[in-house]
């Protein structure tokens, strides 16, 4: 239960971020990838605010020997680079480029009630099920993922 | 530019929450593919999860304009949707996840991610706005 909350707590706090930084506009995500036009590096500026805070985050309780603020261990990274990661990674690329909207800010969208965010979202559920469908509903424990780690 | 990176901070912080608290990475597109496919008490977890982010989607579309409205047709829209949703279950992860996760920790896979949807979605940014002259500016 408890960590219900702090998941909710957590997707709350993602999601005013996003709306905070402006990643909810298409509008702003297209001038940042827009680098012949009138770009815009404010999507830049969020990663590195991000990325600041959940890496000195991550070196302190990685460091913490006593266990008591995290497990003291980083999160799991994958070695393998294949043509999975570079084919996956460019396709979501180009649906990016042409909507301007990557997972979070679609979800946050949706609070808008706009039918395009609906259709938006509806669409990516579909081409998630239709990647990992199959053998994803025939895993049993679910705290595992059934794809590769980031 | 402040706002962006006080916001972005924002979400490193739910992202180092997420980690400590629930023990699991805060990659959306992860998140989002585990609730729709995976059964079992995790899936509460990542359901909670985007209950939040919807949630502030309905804050913020209600008394600001951070929020708008899609302006793309929905025939494009699906076809984007479609296209983020198997791309970022087949590379394993999106922005968040390689991009602020995943760099993070300095992880190789997720720089090449990063680079290769920030090359791609560049490239169709410059294709349909100044080649096609699809999207206009708002």
């Amino acid at each position: 239960m408890k960590g219900l909350v702090t998941a909710l707590g957590c997707g709350l706090l993602f999601g005013v971020g996003l709306c905070l930084s402006g990643m909810t506009d298409p509008a702003n995500i297209i001038a940042f990838l827009d680098v012949s036009g009138k770009w815009s590096p404010n999507l830049a500026g969020v990663m590195l605010g991000a990325i600041a805070v959940h890496a000195t985050w991550l070196r302190l309780t990685a460091r913490s020997a006593d266990g008591t603020a995290a497990t003291g261990v980083l999160p799991a990274s994958g070695k393998r680079l294949d043509g999975a990661l570079v084919g996956g990674a460019a396709l979501f690329g180009v649906g990016w480029g042409v909507s301007g909207y990557c997972p979070g800010p679609a979800l946050v969208a949706l609070g808008s009630g706009a039918a395009g965010a609906l259709v938006f979202v509806a669409a990516m559920a579909a081409g998630m099920v239709l990647r990992e469908g199959r053998s994803a509903w025939t895993i049993k424990d679910s705290g595992r993922r059934s794809t590769s780690l980031p | 530019m402040l706002l962006a990176i006080f916001g972005g901070a924002l979400i490193g912080l739910s992202a180092s929450l997420y980690w400590s608290l629930n023990g699991r990475i805060a990659g959306i597109s992860g998140i989002l593919s585990g609730a729709l496919l995976n059964r079992g008490s995790e899936r509460w977890l990542r359901l909670s999860f985007l209950l939040g982010l919807v949630v502030s989607g309905v804050g913020f579309a209600s008394f600001t304009n951070r929020v708008p409205a899609p302006t793309l047709p929905l025939l494009p829209l699906a076809f984007a949707g479609l296209l983020v949703g198997f791309g970022t279950r087949m590379g394993g992860g999106c922005t968040s996840g390689h991009g602020v996760c995943g760099l993070s920790r300095l992880s190789v896979r997720s720089l090449l991610a990063v680079l290769t949807f920030m090359v791609t979605g560049a490239l169709t940014v410059f294709v349909l706005r100044h080649v096609l002259k699809l999207w206009v500016p708002s």
